[in-house]
């Protein structure tokens, strides 16, 4: 294998290339292993100075995120006696006592029921809003495909005021069924857009043999291009999950104790005495790298899904 | 009414296979399968938008109800137009979007360029880079707050130790003339690998046979790259710039919990400025004429840079 190529790089070039690609990997991935590192810290290894990369590990910070904490004198803490838990004791030893469950889990919680509720809608409603604008003549298609793309451009504190008024006035406002409408309709032209370029994709030819064979119009859509959609369909619902798990405009204005989800929770997340930055980075952690893990796996269509369907690889 | 040869194929069979394409017609498919879509945007997205409009010329206030509402014309938005505090929140906004998009593209293209001379292990360390990009600009605008703390700060540790200036003496937040830099830094981290994957798409869709013949030309590599990689890669970076730009435009998140607009309101992007008039001042009437201004900002500029990209991809 030694056919001379004038377009390909020589060995010097991509040493140097991948040098330097790897330092910003290194550099840009600082960030995201300082939190993960930091939810491993004791709170006094946290705001050492110099930062700390080599510490004892504890899981502190996670214990402090799940539970509420009190400080107790001395001689009080000595007449509960010894604690019961190996997480009683963990937080004893700073002179504190946990007096009950935080909100972390039920914030987590809404993020998932709202995450995964608005992910299905937005799937069938754009599954089938795409075939149709792949398949038929729809009148005014491009006007009404422009039109679900444009609805992406609204910052979304200028439609926040009448959603606010228009939910209050409808019972929605802080519940789990209005922000899974909520985000539904601000995911559906993504879903929209990338299903259809989706579905382009599957040759119109299996329906014709489909629909020749006594198939309805209904049945080749379910049993010939859902089947062949699937991969497509996948990491659509991945792109709507992970919008939907980010957003955080519409959670701080909407919802305040019921509904809220975990972005607008963890930010506010403190400790008996200021950010209890530990437990803060505990709760990013577990926030994020389901994010990460998603992200990994959905490489192949990456760019296709933050371009809208512009950009395909 | 179809698009594509099957009712011909229909026509033409015989009449006992014909009969069984029963079931609904197209027609009631396409309009049952668009409609609910349609519907729930329609309900969510241009309902609000209308109404929006609609209080944008009225004084109504949502913590005073039973105020009477009046119609008060184009107040509000004459007011808006000559608050010198917007225009520095505009200011702000201009600032934040042009450098954000400035530092973006070059190192965006640059690592595109890089990545693009396939050496061994690309694909993983472009997976690495993506990583920023997809989290939670709310839950990673907090901590980076903790990264720029000074003197236990990351962010001012690494930067005392290679100018070798005193960790504590700067902050990034709450200095003025920093924070604006702070926001574009954190904006930069997250979204370069938005715009290096944008360009690497464009990199990889130029035929190596273009090259291959300039080669045969004796052009320059210099002059590859001005007069091929360059005009082949722009439709795609003027996409990456639109999609940063809409983007950056509605810029929320990440701000408020970065600066929170701070220090006074020297980052306060026209976002945060719309959030305080709307849900802390609850200028309601007020809040609506301003979002409506925001809308036909973006919407105009978006139409009339889409017209340039459609130019230069035809070119």
């Amino acid at each position: 294998m030694s056919t001379y190529s004038v377009t390909e790089p020589s060995g010097r070039q991509k040493w140097f290339a991948g040098i330097l690609v790897v330092l910003y990997a290194v550099i840009t991935l600082l960030p995201l292993l300082w939190i993960i590192g930091t939810g491993f810290k004791s709170p006094a290894d946290a705001i050492a100075y110099p930062p700390k990369m080599i510490f004892e590990p504890t899981v502190e910070g996670y214990v402090n995120l799940f539970t509420t904490r009190t400080r107790v004198p001395e001689d009080q803490l000595k007449a509960l006696g010894e604690p019961t838990t190996w997480y009683d004791k963990l937080v004893r030893k700073n002179g504190v006592i946990i007096t009950g469950a935080s909100r972390f889990a039920e914030r987590f919680t809404n993020s998932v029921i709202i995450g995964f509720g608005s992910t299905v809608l937005c799937i069938v409603l754009g599954t089938a809003a795409a075939y149709a604008f792949s398949r038929f003549k729809v009148p005014l298609k491009d006007d009404l495909l422009f039109f679900i793309l444009s609805t992406r451009m609204m910052p979304p504190i200028a439609v926040a005021i009448p959603i606010f008024l228009m939910f209050r006035s409808l019972g929605l406002s802080d519940t789990h069924a209005g922000m899974i409408l909520l985000y539904t309709a601000v995911n559906l032209s993504l879903s929209v857009w990338l299903l259809k370029g989706f579905i382009d994709e599957i040759p119109v030819e299996y329906e014709e043999a489909a629909l020749i064979d006594g198939y309805t119009r209904f049945q080749a859509f379910y049993k010939v291009v859902l089947p062949q959609a699937v991969t497509g369909i996948a990491s659509t619902a991945i792109f709507c999950l992970i919008f939907a798990w980010n957003e955080y405009a519409f959670a701080v204005l909407l919802t305040s104790g019921n509904a809220q989800t975990a972005p607008p929770f963890i930010p506010t997340i403190i400790g008996v005495s200021g950010q209890d930055w530990p437990a803060v980075a505990a709760g990013a952690t577990i926030f994020l790298v389901p994010v990460m893990v998603f992200t990994i796996l959905l490489r192949k269509h990456l760019l296709r899904g933050i371009t809208f369907g512009a950009v395909r690889k | 009414m179809l698009q594509f040869p099957i009712d011909r194929i229909a026509s033409a069979t015989p009449p006992a296979i014909a009969a069984r394409v029963k079931g609904l017609s197209d027609r009631a498919i396409a309009w049952l399968f668009v409609a609910p879509s349609i519907v729930l945007l329609l309900a969510i997205n241009i309902f609000p938008l209308i109404w929006t409009i609609r209080l944008s010329f009225t004084n109504f206030r949502v913590n005073r109800p039973n105020a009477q509402i009046e119609f008060v014309g184009l107040r509000n938005y004459i007011n808006i137009l000559t608050d010198r505090d917007i225009w520095l929140s505009m200011q702000a906004t201009a600032h934040f979007l042009i450098w954000t998009i400035v530092l973006q593209v070059l190192i965006g293209f640059s690592l595109a360029y890089l990545i693009n001379k396939k050496f061994r292990g690309n694909d993983l360390w472009t997976t690495i880079i993506v990583l920023p990009m997809m989290l939670s600009p709310a839950v990673v605008g907090n901590f980076w707050t903790f990264l720029y703390q000074p003197q236990i700060g990351l962010f001012n540790y690494v930067v005392g130790f290679l100018t070798g200036s005193d960790p504590s003496s700067f902050s990034m937040i709450a200095s003025t003339s920093l924070a604006p830099w702070a926001i574009i830094i954190v904006d930069t981290w997250m979204w370069t690998p938005f715009v290096m994957l944008i360009c690497l798409a464009g990199l990889r869709s130029i035929p190596p046979s273009i090259y291959e013949a300039a080669e045969c030309d004796r052009a320059s590599k210099w002059r590859q790259f001005w007069t091929i990689t360059i005009p082949l890669v722009l439709p795609f970076l003027m996409l990456a710039v639109l999609f940063r730009g809409i983007e950056n435009f509605k810029m929320f998140d990440l701000v408020v919990q970065l600066t929170g607009g701070g220090p006074g309101s020297i980052t306060e992007l026209t976002s945060i400025n719309l959030k305080r008039a709307a849900f802390e001042q609850w200028r309601t009437g007020y809040a609506s004429a301003y979002a409506v201004i925001l809308f036909v900002t973006v919407f105009g500029l978006a139409s009339i840079y889409v017209k340039a990209l459609n130019k230069v991809k035809k070119r």
